[in-house]
């Protein structure tokens, strides 16, 4: 910082160090545990370093297999399952929020401000305080077990509009000045200049909302009930529902490296926008 | 930042064409189940849906005289407050040390935040089976110390389970917040200071830390909800609520208890978690207006 102290610094990084080790740890032993046979891993100690398996492990689990007490379905199934959510979700929302959050911002008209505080609204209360009844609502709808039960009612939460208005209130007036005199209408001027301005935003957004969407768990365990409907992180936990002597632990850890690598390449390669659009968003 | 655009566009319908999308979607889903859980829970129909009767606060009087329902709410406040202040004061540690270090800052950084990307069902995943009584890795090493850990039947090994995976998570969340706060004090207030005489340590608690504050309350509202409602995933395949219902918080009783068809019962469930809610972000927003923007 401001004077030398390689006392200080040397504790600085060997804190860090431990933090990353601990943060990375369960990875580790996650990794090493999908490259084993369940059997090696019953034995106590389980070995620490990865084994030969790796292939037919990851091969197993997504290909589904017949031998566990839980569930057995294909994981290549749940992922693909995961990633419609999540790019649903996330360009879903992005998409519905531009377009609100323009209406808003550069429209004058009756119960402007109610719309907004109504959209503002469902940002305190998420998902979970409403299952109950949205479920009620998805199964009259007849979408039980339709990507569209699992994914529209993520949507409905304002995270997006609110950014996407914030965003707009600072993009300079004569821009619309300018566009107006040379005779442009509202959705010419949105679509050539307001969302390439957006780009930035509209990225850090689509990592938090895949994300978002890819994680979700509580929302997809009740809208659906057959297994050719689970997203990743349902079915892993089926996996370990025959019991802990019984659970293929091997699988469950490849299925679990298999849950956690689409997210963090997401957040690896798109980290600059992420955090940037992360920090600006909440504050 | 202008609160209001000056120059607007003229439409009569357009801005309700724009609206729209959005409108239906938090029409149906949101607004109408949200009165729905409202209304149900001031309601009680028997189990076949045959009939609907009103009985006002009665279902909001049982759960308090419930003694589950109690137990449950002081486990969600014990693991709440065990997730917000470890979490933030781990991930606090950690990013006062990465803001001060020079070299391998922006690899610590994106070796740190990478969990962000971990579903929280995998982190409850990860943990059972590191700390798992049989074959768990850490669990070994537990009982090679000495240490009877078995978060199957002891329910604070459980409550200690699911606090660590919780905190596991939450960790990048509230580094990169942490991170993004210290650097934006301004370096002169800190140069001045070490000018005065003021060695590190004192720095941090006069100047860093209180300019801290309003991230350090935001993060508490943020991680209060995240212990409430998204830690639901990491119970589900941890501990399942258990052993008996020590780790059952309220947002897995509720799910629970809805699973179980009790309707009116976990609609009055749901009411109370959103009043928290509510009562959470007012608070945030009041503190939020009050405190001056640099």
């Amino acid at each position: 910082m401001v004077e030398r102290s390689p006392k200080l610094d040397f504790l600085a990084h060997v804190i860090l160090i431990l933090g990353v080790v601990v943060i990375a740890f369960p990875l580790y032993v996650a990794i090493v545990a999908s490259t084993h046979t369940a059997a090696e891993i019953f034995q106590s100690p389980m070995p620490m370093l990865p084994g030969p398996h790796l292939v037919q492990n990851y091969r197993e689990a997504l290909l589904g297999t017949g031998n566990a007490m839980g569930s057995n379905a294909p994981v290549a199934r749940m992922m693909f399952v995961s990633l419609v959510m999540a790019l649903t979700i996330a360009i879903g929302k992005i998409v519905i929020s531009l377009l609100s959050a323009f209406a808003v911002v550069y429209f004058r008209f009756p119960f402007r401000m109610l719309c907004f505080w109504a959209i503002f609204v469902t940002l305190m209360l998420p998902v979970e305080v409403r299952v109950g009844p949205t479920y009620h609502v998805v199964a009259s709808l007849g979408l039980i077990n339709t990507f569209a039960g699992m994914t529209i009612p993520l949507i409905a939460s304002a995270t997006a509009t609110f950014l996407f208005r914030q965003f707009f209130l600072t993009v300079p007036e004569e821009l619309v000045e300018a566009a107006r005199m040379d005779g442009a209408g509202p959705m010419r001027f949105f679509w050539d200049i307001l969302v390439p301005l957006s780009s930035t935003s509209i990225a850090a957004l689509f990592v938090i909302q895949f994300i978002y969407g890819w994680t979700q768990y509580l929302w997809p365990l009740i809208a659906t009930t057959s297994d050719n409907m689970y997203p990743i992180v349902i079915g892993i936990r089926y996996m370990m529902a025959g019991g802990e002597s019984l659970t293929p632990w091997n699988l469950v850890m490849a299925t679990a490296m298999l849950a956690m690598i689409p997210p963090a390449l997401v957040v690896i390669l798109m980290q600059k926008w992420f955090v940037k659009g992360l920090v600006d968003t909440e504050k | 930042m202008a609160v209001e655009k000056r120059v607007v566009f003229r439409s009569r319908w357009l801005p309700w064409l724009l609206l729209a999308p959005q409108g239906v979607v938090i029409a149906v889903f949101f607004f109408w189940p949200a009165g729905q859980a409202l209304l149900q829970s001031l309601q009680q129909s028997d189990a076949f849906g045959g009939s609907v009767s009103w009985v006002g606060l009665d279902n909001f009087r049982a759960l308090w005289s419930d003694p589950v329902y109690l137990a449950s709410f002081k486990t969600t406040v014990i693991f709440s407050v065990l997730v917000v202040v470890l979490g933030m004061s781990l991930s606090l540690l950690l990013a006062v040390f990465a803001d001060r270090v020079v070299r391998g800052s922006s690899l610590y950084k994106t070796l740190l935040i990478w969990p962000y990307a971990v579903p929280p069902a995998i982190a409850g995943v990860l943990w059972l089976f590191m700390f798992s009584p049989s074959v768990g890795i850490v669990s070994y090493w537990l009982h090679a110390l000495g240490i009877p850990w078995n978060s199957l039947l002891d329910s604070t090994d459980a409550m200690a389970l699911i606090v660590i995976a919780a905190v596991w998570q939450q960790i990048s969340y509230n580094f990169l917040f942490f991170l993004a706060g210290l650097a934006s004090i301004p370096k002169s207030l800190i140069e001045a200071a070490a000018i005065d005489g003021a060695r590190p340590w004192r720095r941090f608690w006069t100047i860093q830390l209180p300019l801290l504050s309003p991230t350090v309350f935001f993060l508490i509202s943020i991680n209060a909800v995240y212990a409430f409602l998204e830690t639901f995933p990491i119970v589900d395949a941890a501990t399942q609520g258990g052993p008996g219902t020590s780790t059952s918080i309220m947002v897995y009783k509720l799910v629970y208890d809805f699973k179980a068809l009790d309707l009116n019962n976990s609609a009055a469930q749901s009411v109370v978690l959103m009043l928290i809610l509510v009562a959470v972000t007012i608070v945030q927003f009041k503190y939020v207006e009050n405190k001056v923007h640099y």
